[in-house]
């Protein structure tokens, strides 16, 4: 592969990586932002293949083909399953899930979708602020395409604390552990195998835990609102 | 030492816990599919959920993961029949209770065998510098495995109140001590490894494992607190997987190998080679992610909400030892930063964040109304303290914080083992309606008050050595630090008015004896025994403690 074709498609796939983020603030409905987290998974995906290609690296082509299967496959799977349950539940039998019931939209969320957006644009320029020693450290293609990387972090922070459904702030784990491992790789081609490894088994088990204390949520708080949850304060 | 030998003494404090966690899942299972032979009316043969399956890898995790959404309202009718069915049999399967012992026993004689060799020689390594033990290592080592010893020893006492309030379901008990001893694991290799990566993966584990135990009881209290556990100390510890990603990349820049980069040695010896511009970036990710951990500002909103919603054991297993296993990552770290870019970096940014935590303790103390998060608040008072002996950094100071880590840890387990008891006592967590305690309960109300005494630091209890030693090593640093000490010691003793005079409260006034049996407490005594002890001489640890001092030092 050319070195130009290289930076293209790698801008390209970073591009595609930091959109699916800001895309995720202006959509409501969760099953939306899960197709966008699943994109997002591929976009990942690719950088990690083009890295791996570009540096003839078999290690990093597996590793991209597993964090593929664990981001785009597995993990918005779990999801989906988690909604279609919450939904199954409610609607007692509806032949129509997603359509009526309150569980799978983001209904009020604590920033309106205009200013969501504008955060963003706030925080990528502020990651590209604060990422400045990083790529003057060793100005390569991928260290310059770094900012993306730390701004999907600080967009994924920012859905946490903004949306307030249950399933919406795993997703908003997952986008900030997304740009965590999207900086790994444009930094240092990945982190040893042994940690990633490690990080995506404890990713996957979280976001199980996560999922069964939304079910537990939903059984003791009778919505999946995390604003409703207030018994305990000082 | 041979290297065989060296390769077992380090994997075994890792890896005791988790074949036991393995063999109480296993024996849980067997129990569990024999239980749901016996056919019953209705509900019974649905298994709970059980997150024991997915810890330890067992075939049936799929099946787990679906069963809870099948299992859902039921969930609360099948426990009875199941309580029914199994209450004879209960008397007979409590030695398994004590099984638990095993594990801390096993970290403790580890620890001791440890410490004999990295006294005389040195650190020790195995598998090409994965698995690594200092002074440091063993000295956490042995306070894990003491503060273990204490809530495993208390468990069985719990387990045995919850029983018989019917608070918990017989499965509960076994998927209680599966997911304590995955807990121990997880947070002995945190301990024993040298790979920063690796560090981290741990103590994410610790989180995963701790989710269920924080939210055992289903109650709203209970899931709201597990929720925010979860989602504040991922979301924190991501922040430290971020700082260590760009030490990494420092660390690669500065040329040293895709193998060694997270190797905390490696790191060290080349720290002066680090890009400071990242590296400063870099820790205060890490400080603020395992801070989170640590309890901590600003992420610390989970601590007092799970602390006080666990069962008391783990509670005290949390405050006792996950906080201060969170803090030691943050010391290697430290180490390095100093290293890499003067102490002042880390100075500054640890004395900041302990005062303001330490003023947030206070301040919730002194309008606090729940005495377990009475105990946790006071918890992160005590971290901050450790946080302050860690920013001033004089061997004086590291020698003191980590005594304080050990005497904090002690008493902490105590405090929250009696405060179950007190909660099973009297069935409610509020101080305003517990009066009486010791006319009620002498032994256990003098046991908790003794455990507030040690907190609060008085002598012969080591945690009046160690506070002393952090205050003159703080006053000695320099002007900065006097004024910041000062400070500190002016919140201790708003936080140490608020935890006297509600520990009072609970304590004194009238009340009916319910002639209590004493034997159930010696954990308890045996805790508040070595602290005191601690306190008076340290003994045979202190070559261990100054050398783990030493490996903090300032180069």
């Amino acid at each position: 592969m050319s070195e130009g074709l290289f930076t293209q498609l790698l801008d390209l796939a970073c591009g595609a990586f930091l959109l699916a983020a800001v895309v995720v603030l202006w959509r409501r409905e969760l099953v939306a932002i899960v197709r966008l987290f699943a994109l997002q998974g591929l976009a990942l995906a690719a950088i990690a293949l083009l890295l791996g290609l570009h540096e003839d690296r078999w290690d990093l082509i597996v590793v991209a083909a597993g964090i593929g299967a664990l981001r785009a496959g597995l993990l918005p799977y779990l999801i989906r399953r988690a909604l279609t349950a919450l939904v199954a539940d409610q609607e007692q039998g509806e032949t129509r899930p997603y359509v009526r019931s309150e569980e799978v939209r983001e209904t009020q969320p604590l920033v309106n979708v205009a200013a969501s957006l504008l955060t963003a644009a706030a925080l990528t320029l502020l990651a590209y602020a604060v990422a400045r020693p990083l790529v003057e450290l060793d100005p390569t293609p991928a260290t310059r395409a770094l900012p993306v990387g730390l701004a999907v972090v600080l967009i994924g922070f920012f859905v946490l604390v903004t949306r307030r459904r249950a399933l919406a702030q795993v997703v908003g784990f997952l986008l900030l552990d997304n740009g965590i491992t999207a900086t790994a790789f444009l930094a240092a081609s990945g982190v040893p195998l042994i940690v990633e490894l490690g990080v995506s088994f404890d990713v996957l088990l979280a976001v199980l835990v996560l999922q069964l204390l939304t079910v537990r949520v939903r059984e003791a708080f009778g919505t999946t609102y995390i604003d409703d949850l207030r018994e305990l304060h000082d | 030492m041979n290297a065989a030998l060296t390769a077992l003494l380090l994997t075994v404090p890792a890896a005791a816990p988790l074949a036991v966690a393995a063999g109480y899942a296993l024996v849980g299972l067997v129990t569990r599919r024999a239980s749901r032979a016996v056919p019953t009316a209705r509900g019974e043969a649905r298994p709970r959920p059980q997150l024991a399956e997915k810890t330890v890898r067992h075939p049936g995790t799929a099946a787990g993961g679906v069963s809870v959404e099948d299992g859902k309202g039921e969930a609360s009718d099948a426990s009875a029949p199941v309580e029914q069915l199994l209450a004879p049999r209960a008397r007979g399967r409590r030695p398994a209770d004590w099984a638990g012992l095993a594990s801390p026993t096993v970290i403790l004689v580890c620890g001791a065998l440890l410490a004999s060799d990295v006294v005389d020689d040195g650190a020790l390594a195995a598998y090409s510098g994965l698995l690594r033990a200092d002074a440091l290592t063993v000295w956490m080592l042995l306070v894990v495995g003491a503060v273990a010893l204490i809530a495993c020893a208390s468990a069985p006492a719990h387990l045995a109140g919850e029983r018989a309030a019917g608070r918990i379901p017989d499965v509960s008990a076994w998927r209680y001590h599966v997911l304590v001893h995955a807990f121990l694991a997880a947070m002995c290799l945190a301990l024993v490894t040298a790979n920063l990566g690796v560090l981290w993966v741990a103590i994410e584990a610790t989180t995963i494992v701790t989710a269920f135990l924080v939210g055992h009881r289903r109650a709203r209290t209970s899931v709201e607190a597990a929720w925010k556990y979860v989602v504040i100390c991922s979301a924190g510890i991501a922040l430290a997987f971020l700082g260590t990603v760009l030490i990494y990349y420092a660390a690669r820049q500065a040329g040293v190998a895709e193998a060694w980069a997270l190797d905390w040695p490696t790191l060290l010896a080349r720290a002066d080679r680090l890009d400071p511009a990242v590296t400063r970036l870099g820790i205060t990710l890490v400080v603020l992610g395992y801070g989170a951990k640590a309890g901590l500002v600003p992420l610390h909103a989970w601590l007092p909400d799970a602390h006080s919603q666990a069962p008391a054991p783990v509670s005290a297993l949390m405050s006792g030892v996950l906080l201060s296993v969170a803090f030691a990552a943050i010391l290697r770290y430290q180490v390095i930063a100093d290293a890499a870019l003067g102490p002042d970096f880390t100075r500054v940014l640890l004395t900041g964040i302990a005062l303001l935590t330490l003023a947030l303790a206070a301040g919730l103390l002194v309008a606090q109304r729940d005495y377990k998060r009475m105990l946790a608040y006071s918890s992160m008072e005590h971290m901050s303290l450790v946080a302050l002996a860690a920013a001033i950094g004089s061997p004086l100071a590291l020698a003191a914080g980590l005594l304080h880590i050990a005497g904090h840890g002690l008493a902490k387990a105590t405090a929250f083992c009696a405060s179950g008891g007190i909660l099973q006592l009297r069935g409610t967590s509020k101080i305003g309606r517990v009066r009486g305690v010791l006319a009620q309960s002498p032994w256990l109300g003098a046991l908790f008050g003794l455990a507030v005494v040690a907190l609060l630091g008085f002598p012969p209890f080591s945690l009046f050595a160690s506070e002393l030693g952090i205050a003159r090593a703080g006053f000695a640093a320099g002007a900065g630090l006097g004024w910041a000490m000062a400070a500190a010691l002016l919140l201790v003793l708003i936080a140490f008015a608020a935890l006297a005079t509600r520990t009072a409260r609970m304590l004194l006034g009238p009340g009916e004896p319910t002639g209590e049996s004493p034997s159930a407490l010696w954990p308890l005594v045996l805790g508040l025994a070595a602290c005191a002890a601690l306190g008076i001489a340290v003994g045979p640890l202190g070559d261990l403690l100054s050398q783990a001092a030493a490996v903090l030092e300032r180069p």
